[in-house]
């Protein structure tokens, strides 16, 4: 007899159980009720999000794989596919932020090569709390350590980023991982059990007790009362993990098997469970033969552990041995532990006797699937109505803004990845998108990781467009297309209204965003519940982003790097204001008004131009100018990186009307570009009607913008330097952030 | 000219090295496996980055075990040109086959960027013909090297430092990025050459060290 | 006095160094070894005092150990 304690122990309401108890006929038993638990956590289930999920655009001519695989895979010609996803590990990363976010990195890698890709670069979204809040750097510190000893480690260069500090995520910080991998597209593996009698293979690191329970606390909120009953910590290992690469790489040209998966969260039961529902068969577990770390577990444990490095194979009968060899050659393991069957049955067995036997469906597509109610939060309209704030001195504000958290150079981050592990990367971190080559084609990707959650937070709706505009802007601005994204939601509480109306808005958003711009979803993850003590984080769906370069690349930049160059704001110039813009944030400490509305067709249209403008080499320097405001992108353009000096720029403020909202206010479809002179005729042939308004010309050492005349921003770059370089370095070196 | 690039389990340069070679005319890579021992079909050996054994014990310590490296050690004794980069020069001096040993950054932190290396010697058959400033990318967390004040002495006396950085990055003793041995056929660097043969990917200085081994094995 | 603190990983917790430096005595022919777990002291001089190892052990607990994944105890040296 099942009791409410164990229920509520395993988060599983009387309902949810009482369905399970009704299909069996029977009782669960408690390892039963084990992976009942697991299976239908909102982590494995999406049963929250499902219904929502849904609207997303998931196909388009080139998608080869959307989601419900390990990895979604697009198609990027010449017989060559990408294979990509995007998955958080926040909830670990808050608890021990090193192991946290190494075993996110080793995750993602997983479900990457697991489809027969090998991966090419990663990317991450971080989001911390304040900096002055206790936690802050510790968990910056251990974050950034724990993706850069694995990347580096097994050999994936870490190409970009973005990471955000806001109060919202001082007890949730958010660490979404990322990663794309190459492979032909005749080589690509699902994750199957077909074949009736086919050998199950488990495969990789021996399981031990780590993170049980990991699916369930990852729809869990914290409370600090609840530090004694944390579980044990996955521990990743990124050399076990390369070693699984180059084997199971190796494996899958040998023809040897029919299906992998990798055994991430839900380890070993959800792996063989999605693997069984995929191809509609039943499986046969003999859980005593997998390999254990430990004594003394029980098959509950082994059933939830999350001990990483595994993976499960279902290989051809009589390919056995051919398996066994390759993974000998590299040091690992590989057992039988099973077979596939044709009843539809799950079980699993314990030195002969049967510990479990749930139908497939039952754990698959027939679990709980909710409609939440969603409410308007009654503060929405609140926070929409924008206080009037006294512009300050203009300088003043550029200064503190790229000062700040959310715009200081992220060098310390991705000077501590190695980002150029491949000898592909084209493009390195620190510009709109990096860009790694494809090796054996003439082909090279783009790519960008983006999140708005101020503007999300302020309207849904117009913040999820946002993400996508944003995105897909990024790849124009080094000429790439945008062929495909993974999206990672990350909300709070999902049985609160307000929450679900968030998820709910933001991903019609992001939908319509997908749809107006050509980019289909193939891929992503949900993190719900992340929220301590009652509080929320901001809403955060982030969206990575995958651009296609053809042939010659191009030699753009992001920096002027030298005199002489026009510099020009391509796109139109309205003006919604200043709501939800980082100026608002950081110079005047308020998260309000209305944020900018995006104006789909108008992007789509730049994006072309702007593509166009790259590939035919007439500008040298394209730089999306939303966030922070065009003052912020100007400033940015002028600063050095690597070896492109410093430059100034001499010029007139672009737009009329309110002249803070045109300096600071983060419209979208806006460019700034640095070309010269004697191109422009031919520049405007190409943007056909679309604005190119001049700001002025580079040189100097100075910022100077006016307005109608008079003097607006007057700032030496050498003091941007200094406040965008040494903020991060200050504030991570024990400091306060330096204002 | 055949040259052997060497695959520890974790080594994760190793492609890419086996790519650089193939692009210079004259050479061809040839892939080694750590648990093989056969170096007869080869001219010259590379022991390239990555992390051996995860470097958990310390880098390059348990992959001088292996039995390639046996073979390598033989190879070099014959005069032999052997190139270790990053990991590979950590398992040239866990070895002996080089001086000294690379600890931990200054900072305790990996570091990945450009840095600018003064060329010292080019009588090697790695470094003959290069410039005498290389631009180079590194990329480690233990790149710092380190040896006592007499071996220090006795590498200086012999001209065994070939290249030296000129901002020192990591803390490494007398700004050393690169050794060899005093037979001078055994080179070992931090720097990545491998990852500078492409001008869109951030400079050729790297081409030099295998343009320099067409002409020393011609 | 002299106090010598060991940190490691607390029991269960995989080991990857300790998993490497085993693998690699294998290979130098050791096959008894069964297992290896690999840990750090530190050797701390601290002012005498009826609560020193109680303030050693705090100390530990703060820094010197992660006490998410590690476990530490202290030996006082002669």
């Amino acid at each position: 007899m099942i009791t409410a304690e164990q229920l509520k122990k395993h988060k599983l309401t009387a309902g949810e159980y009482g369905h399970a108890r009704d299909v069996l006929g029977r009782e669960a038993s408690l390892t039963e009720l084990g992976v009942l638990s697991v299976m239908w956590s909102e982590h494995c289930s999406y049963k929250s999000s499902r219904k929502h999920l849904a609207r997303l655009p998931t196909t388009g001519p080139r998608v080869v794989i959307g989601p419900g695989e390990n990895a979604g895979v697009v198609d990027v010609g010449d017989g060559w596919c990408v294979c990509f996803k995007m998955e958080s590990h926040n909830h670990p990363s808050f608890i021990e932020p090193r192991q946290g976010a190494a075993t996110g990195v080793g995750g993602i890698l997983r479900d990457v090569f697991t489809m027969g890709a090998r991966p090419i670069a990663a990317l991450n979204s971080l989001r911390f709390g304040r900096p002055e809040h206790p936690k802050t750097r510790h968990l910056v510190d251990g974050v950034v350590s724990g993706i850069g000893g694995y990347g580096n480690c097994f050999g994936v260069p870490t190409v970009g980023g973005e990471v955000v500090f806001d109060a919202s995520y001082d007890g949730n910080c958010l660490v979404n991982a990322f990663v794309v991998g190459t492979m032909k597209r005749d080589a690509i593996f699902l994750g199957l059990a077909t074949g009736i009698g086919n050998p199950v293979i488990y495969v990789g690191a021996r399981t031990g007790r780590d993170g049980i329970h990991g699916a369930t606390m990852a729809s869990d909120e914290f409370s600090d009362k609840k530090a004694v009953e944390r579980p044990t910590v996955q521990v990743g290992d990124p050399f076990q993990e390369k070693l699984l690469l180059e084997a199971c790489l190796e494996l899958m040209r040998s023809d040897a098997i029919v299906g992998i998966q990798d055994m991430g969260a839900a380890g070993l039961t959800s792996s063989s469970v999605e693997m069984a529902g995929r191809a509609g068969n039943g499986l046969l577990l003999e859980l005593d033969k997998v390999p254990l770390r430990e004594e003394g577990m029980t098959p509950y444990e082994l059933l939830l552990s999350e001990s990483q490095e595994r993976m499960l194979i279902v290989a051809k009968q009589g390919r056995e041995e051919d398996v066994r060899k390759i993974f000998d050659k590299w040091d690992l393991q590989a057992v039988v532990i099973g077979r596939v069957t044709d009843d539809g049955i799950w079980r699993c067995t314990w030195h002969g006797e049967e510990v479990c036997a749930l139908p497939v469906p039952l754990l698959t597509d027939e679990a709980p699937k909710y409609d939440r109610p969603q409410a308007r939060p009654d503060w929405q309209d609140a926070v929409q109505v924008l206080p009037t704030v006294t512009a300050g001195d203009a300088s003043a504000d550029l200064l503190a803004l790229i000062g700040s958290p959310d715009h200081c150079s992220r060098e310390w981050i991705w000077s501590r990845y190695d980002h150029q592990v491949g000898a592909a990367t084209v493009i390195r971190p620190g510009s709109d998108a990096a860009v790694v080559r494809m090796h054996d084609t003439t082909k090279a990707i783009a790519l960008t990781v983006d999140g708005n959650s101020r503007h999300v937070y302020l309207d849904p709706v117009q913040g999820g467009m946002g993400v996508i505009a944003e995105g897909a802007r990024n790849l124009a601005c080094v000429g790439a297309v945008a062929v495909g994204a993974t999206d990672n939601l990350n909300f709070g509480n999902p049985e609160r209204p307000a929450i679900m109306w968030q998820i709910a808005n933001a991903i019609d958003g992001l939908a319509a965003g997908c749809r107006a711009l050509d980019v289909p979803i193939v891929s992503g993850n949900v993190s719900l519940y992340n929220e301590t003590d009652g509080n929320a984080i901001l809403p955060t769906p982030t969206v990575a982003m995958v651009g296609l370069i053809e042939g010659e690349l191009p030699a753009i930049g992001a920096r002027l790097g030298r005199a002489g160059l026009e510099v020009a704001v391509i796109g139109a110039l309205p003006t919604h204001g200043v709501g939800g813009s980082s100026w608002l944030a950081r110079v005047h400490g308020l998260l309000r008004g209305k944020p900018p509305t995006v104006d789909l067709v108008a992007e789509k249209a730049l994006h072309t131009a702007l593509i166009k403008l790259v590939r035919e080499g007439l500008v040298e320097v394209a730089h999306d100018s939303a966030d922070g405001g065009v003052a912020l992108a100007l400033a940015e353009i002028c600063l050095p990186l690597r070896s492109d000096a410093s430059v100034g720029l001499v010029g007139e403020l672009p737009g009329s009307g309110d002249r803070t909202a045109r300096l600071f206010g983060e419209d979208h479809g806006r460019v700034v570009i640095a070309y010269d002179r004697h191109q422009a005729p031919a520049i405007d042939a190409v943007l056909a009607g679309i604005p190119r308004t001049v700001v002025g010309i580079s040189g100097g050492s100075r910022l100077t913008l006016t307005d109608a005349g008079a003097p607006v921003i007057d700032v030496a770059i050498d003091a941007l330097t200094a406040r965008w370089r040494d903020a991060m370095p200050t504030y991570l070196a024990g400091d306060p952030w330096p204002v | 000219m055949n040259v052997g690039v060497v695959t520890f389990p974790g080594s994760n340069c190793d492609a890419d090295f086996r790519r650089a070679i193939d692009r210079v005319e004259g050479l061809r890579a040839v892939a080694l496996w750590h648990k093989d021992t056969d170096l007869s079909g080869v001219d010259a050996v590379v022991l390239p980055g990555g992390f051996s054994y995860g470097d958990y014990l310390r880098c390059g310590a348990i992959a001088r075990f292996s039995p390639m490296m046996q073979s390598v050690a033989r190879f070099a004794a014959q005069g032999r040109p052997v190139l270790g980069v990053c990991n590979g020069f950590q398992i040239l001096c866990e070895a002996h086959l080089l001086p000294g040993v690379l600890m931990q950054n200054r900072d305790l932190s990996f570091l990945c960027k450009d840095v600018t290396i003064l060329v010292e010697r080019t009588d090697t058959p790695w470094t003959r013909g290069l410039a005498n400033k290389l631009v180079l990318p590194i990329a480690h967390g233990d790149g710092n090297w380190q040896a006592d004040d007499e071996t220090v002495k006795r590498i200086e006396g012999d001209g065994q430092v070939v290249f030296r950085y000129q901002s020192n990055p990591n803390g490494a003793r007398n700004d050393v990025a690169g050794l060899c041995n005093a037979a001078r056929n055994v080179v070992g660097l931090m720097p990545h050459p491998e990852r500078a043969v492409d001008p869109l990917l951030g400079g050729t200085d790297g081409l030099g060290f295998l343009t320099s081994l067409v002409e020393v094995l011609a | 006095m002299k106090v010598r603190v060991f940190v490691g990983l607390k029991p269960g917790v995989l080991d990857p160094a300790g998993e490497a430096v085993k693998g690699g005595l294998h290979h130098l022919g050791y096959p008894d070894v069964a297992s290896v777990r690999c840990g750090k002291f530190f050797d701390l001089d601290v002012a005498d005092g009826p609560d020193a190892e109680a303030r050693v052990a705090k100390m530990a607990d703060q820094l010197l150990a992660n006490p998410v994944i590690e476990s530490f105890r202290v030996e006082v040296l002669p």
